[in-house]
């Protein structure tokens, strides 16, 4: 008898780049309903326009780069880059930053430094900042939360809102728009405000800020069980949050009227959708483990030193896209021991 | 024997262990075919001599090929019958290629040649056994066919204070060494005190996984029986690759080999405990390793078991007695599907290194895989079991940065084929690396092969400069005795003579080149006025290129 031949292991993989990716999207699920009843329905149709932007994007730049479409688009990475640059968004942005901000994350981002794999920066992070700098009045005009408003738009209201900038007739747009806690605080202190008279505001409440602490617990919980499958490395979240409360601790400690708590920095912003979905990019990431704690640990060393001192309310997007340029030397001075080598 | 402590080495996999098909059927003698055929290649390297020729008639158990050499075993008829030829067959390798083969045709008489066995081994020195282990064609039969007499001899040099026998079949699908273990456990108990005395070691760790209970149970059967106390019987958990050898030393002992070393570095030889079992049939019984232990499985196959075989048997034989193919045989695999290799037809003969013949069926094993690109998710990272970076080493064996990759340690690959299982985007890493360490091996002979070129030049250089300098050496001596012969009016008259001639070039260049008249007088006259130059005379101006002395302008 004849046989066909091949080269060994012939055991078939366990795993999958699609899947991986799924199962990332799954995980973001907890946060994304906790942004839905807090801000209302308007990440929904946010996710909606980024998936369909990327989706265009990345058949578009696939086909110009002549690779075939389909199984590009089917490791659904492309789809992940625009549900994290969605759920960063003002929840009622105009229609054309989302979709602009996701053809930038895919085009500039990721097919021009060769597709998935290659891009050493976040694409995701590159959309949101290039966002953050062309159209600042656009992305830092958030939504009261649910706990402060009382109410939240519906899926129909918030799709007029973002597709014709209309509102129902009872609201305006700056009726609606509101600083996130982080910018707050920020423009407070520059007011020579104390931390006292500024948490005394309705944004401020409990371990963080109204709403938006939910948002972390949400992403808290899919990040963590992203961990327990084994998806993403326990480095990366675990260095950047350390380093954050760390940071926030002894800053807090000095100086308690202008610092506020380190509970206070872990869930804000995008803390903890920066720690588990962000940072834990793979392909941006460093990938040795000792690297990867020191990558995770400057990521969360450089959101409280932007929150604190520089020009930005939060640092998160920031702060990754610094790391990942500094990811490739971390790695390489961060190589394990191989077996048989001294210690 | 749970209290023995444990090491754990980085990464390893979980692989279902798809043994229970052939671990699960009883040992079955397989049949004597009607040809056996020996390749004469035993590993990568040279064949042996045959020491046959087509027509003898040989008994079982006879040597039919030898060599000089320490490193090749020889090889024994494992049935007797009569040579019909020695000519090129295909081989079970992964190449694919041919090689000489001795083909014997058997006569189904099954003559023995008169084995003399030697229960008294004690008395035998280390030396005489490891002779008797050679003789006996004895190789490593777990897989490497490493000749079992060179590796005992590694303790010769060496302190060995540990031998560890290799029961950690950590493979999918394979059971031969769970099958040997419950049925010939006092073999390989006995074979270890042997080994032991071989090796001059105090201790031996046998390790066996934790999913392989009537071996354990046949072990301990047999350990209440005997007088074992020098050998500790170790279960191991059963993760891939606990078997490699560097992997179960770690387990056991908590060493590690050092990178380019042996075992016996560190104080320890490991063997397979098929090996064990070979060398007790050889030393204390007298019979030469003809016969193995070999797993039939796979659902390619109808009845999956484990076959005690000769060596020399066609694979089509061992099929054909286990059910033969079912409709959906798809490959035959030689090996585990992790580190073994699948050949195009089961024309080949079963050799001392092949321990699993995995017949899978439809969608059993995969063939070529369709890669994605990277995403560095460090997946086979963790899994390494050498705790190297993948990642790394694709990385600039793709950009064919094969430097680098060596320097990320490229060749402490054990292509284990951890990383490629866990791999999501299914690259075929270990292949990769393969082939990174074989264009690194070939740039390296490409890169002693000019340095070799360039010291030969040099050297050839150096010599020239030499032989110049021991002419001119020579040169001067010569001068100098004959300068201190000349008489002193022979000597001046040479002086007056050129000095003439050099006045009368000097006024020849003024006239002929009028560029020339603010140059000083020629270097000639000067060079003569020198009191040493005076001494080095007459020779040197014909005889040695001293420029200075004459240029050629002047002539």
């Amino acid at each position: 008898m004849h046989f066909p031949t091949a080269q060994a292991p012939y055991l078939a993989p366990i795993n999958s780049v699609s899947r991986i990716m799924l199962t990332v999207q799954v995980a973001l699920i907890p946060g994304l309903a906790a942004l839905v009843w807090q801000f209302g329905s308007g990440v929904l149709v946010q996710c909606l326009i980024a998936l369909v932007a990327a989706a265009l994007g990345e058949a578009a730049m696939l086909s110009l780069r002549r690779r075939p479409a389909v199984p590009a688009l089917k490791d659904y990475s492309a789809a992940l880059t625009a549900i994290l640059l969605a759920v960063s968004l003002p929840p009622l942005a105009p229609w054309w930053l989302t979709a602009f901000g996701t053809l930038f994350a895919i085009i500039i981002g990721k097919h021009l430094y060769g597709g998935l794999g290659y891009n050493p920066f976040n694409p995701a992070m590159v959309g949101y900042a290039v966002l953050l700098i062309s159209f600042p009045q656009h992305m830092t005009a958030w939504l009261p939360p649910r706990e402060l408003s009382g109410a939240a738009l519906g899926f129909a209201d918030a799709w007029t809102a973002i597709f014709s900038r209309t509102l129902p007739s009872e609201l305006t747009f700056d009726a609606l728009a509101m600083a996130t806690p982080l910018d707050t605080l920020k423009t407070q202190l520059g007011l020579d405000r104390s931390l006292d008279e500024i948490q005394t505001g309705a944004l401020f409440s409990g371990i963080g800020s109204r709403g938006w602490q939910w948002v972390n617990f949400g992403f808290l919980l899919g990040g963590l069980w992203l961990l327990k499958r084994g998806l993403i490395a326990w480095q990366i979240p675990v260095g950047f949050l350390s380093a954050l409360f760390a940071m926030a601790l002894i800053f807090f400690l000095i100086e308690p009227a202008v610092y506020p708590t380190p509970l206070f920095h872990c869930f804000s912003g995008a803390t903890m959708l920066g720690a588990f979905f962000i940072a834990t990019d793979p392909v941006t990431a460093s990938t040795t483990p000792r690297g990867r704690l020191i990558y995770g640990a400057s990521i969360g060393l450089l959101v409280f030193v932007i929150r604190s001192w520089g020009g930005y309310p939060d640092g998160v997007a920031f702060a990754v896209l610094l790391l990942n340029l500094a990811a490739p030397t971390i790695d390489h001075y961060t190589r394990p021991r191989v077996y048989g080598y001294p210690k | 024997m749970n209290l023995f402590k444990l090491w754990n080495f980085h990464g390893g996999v979980h692989l279902d262990g798809q043994k229970q098909e052939s671990g699960r059927a009883p040992l079955a003698v397989a049949r004597l075919p009607e040809r056996l055929i020996f390749p004469l290649q035993q590993r990568n390297g040279e064949d042996s001599k045959p020491v046959v020729a087509p027509g003898d008639r040989v008994l079982k158990g006879q040597a039919i090929a030898c060599d000089d050499n320490p490193v090749i075993p020889p090889i024994h008829a494992s049935s007797s019958g009569v040579v019909r030829a020695i000519e090129q067959l295909p081989l079970p390798h992964p190449s694919g290629l041919s090689g000489l083969c001795i083909a014997i045709e058997t006569d189904g008489e099954d003559v023995a040649t008169a084995f003399s066995g030697n229960p008294g081994y004690r008395q035998c020195s280390p030396a005489e056994l490891r002779r008797n282990i050679h003789e006996a064609g004895i190789v490593g039969l777990g897989g490497a066919a490493f000749p079992t007499s060179i590796k005992m001899a590694a303790g010769t040099s060496r302190k060995v204070d540990t031998l560890i026998l290799n029961g950690a079949e950590c493979e999918p699908y394979i059971t031969c060494d769970d099958s040997l273990l419950t049925h010939y456990s006092e073999e390989v108990l006995e074979g270890a005190k042997i080994l032991l005395h071989s090796l001059q070691a105090e201790r031996c760790l046998l390790a066996v996984e934790d999913d392989m209970p009537d071996a354990l149970t046949a072990l301990e059967k047999a350990m209440n029986c005997g007088d074992f106390e020098t050998v500790q019987l170790v279960r191991v958990p059963a993760v891939y690759p606990t078997g490699g050898e560097k992997q179960l030393i770690k387990v056991l002992t908590g060493r590690e080999v050092p990178a380019r070393g042996i075992p016996a570095d560190i104080g320890i030889v490991c063997q397979n405990v098929g090996t064990a079992a070979a060398v007790y049939n050889a030393v204390v019984r007298g019979t030469p390793l003809i016969s193995r232990i070999v797993t039939v499985t796979g659902r390619g196959v109808k009845r999956p078991q484990n076959l005690l075989a000769r060596i020399g048997t066609p694979l089509s034989d061992l099929v054909r007695q286990c059910g033969g193919y079912t409709s959906e045989a798809e490959r035959l695999v030689l090996g585990g599907p992790m580190m073994g290799f699948d050949v195009p037809t089961d024309d080949l003969p079963l050799t001392k290194s092949v321990n699993c013949i995995l017949v899978a069926g439809r969608n059993e094993l995969i063939g070529e895989k369709q890669p994605l690109p990277c995403i560095r998710c460090g997946a086979c990272a963790d899994a390494c079991p050498v705790n190297l970076l993948p990642q790394q080493l694709y990385w600039y064996g793709r950009s064919d940065q094969i430097e680098r990759a060596v320097d990320y340690k490229l060749f402490d690959c054990i292509e284990c084929g951890c990383c490629d299982y866990v791999c999501p985007s299914h690259i075929p890493l270990v292949q990769y690396f393969r082939a990174a360490k074989g264009k690194a091996i070939a740039k390296r002979r490409e890169r002693e092969k000019s340095e070799h070129a360039r010291l030969r030049f040099e050297s050839r250089q150096a010599r020239k400069e030499q032989e110049k300098r021991d002419r001119e050496e020579s040169a001067k001596r010569k001068k100098l005795t004959l300068g201190a012969s000349k008489a002193p009016e022979i000597v001046e008259a040479i002086e007056r003579a050129k000095l003439r001639r050099a006045e009368k070039a000097g006024q020849a260049s003024r006239n002929s080149d009028p560029t020339a008249k603010k140059q000083p007088e020629p270097s000639g006259p000067s060079a003569v006025k020198s009191p040493d130059a005076g001494a080095a005379e007459p020779g040197s101006a014909e005889r040695t290129s001293v420029p200075e002395a004459k240029s050629p302008k002047i002539d």
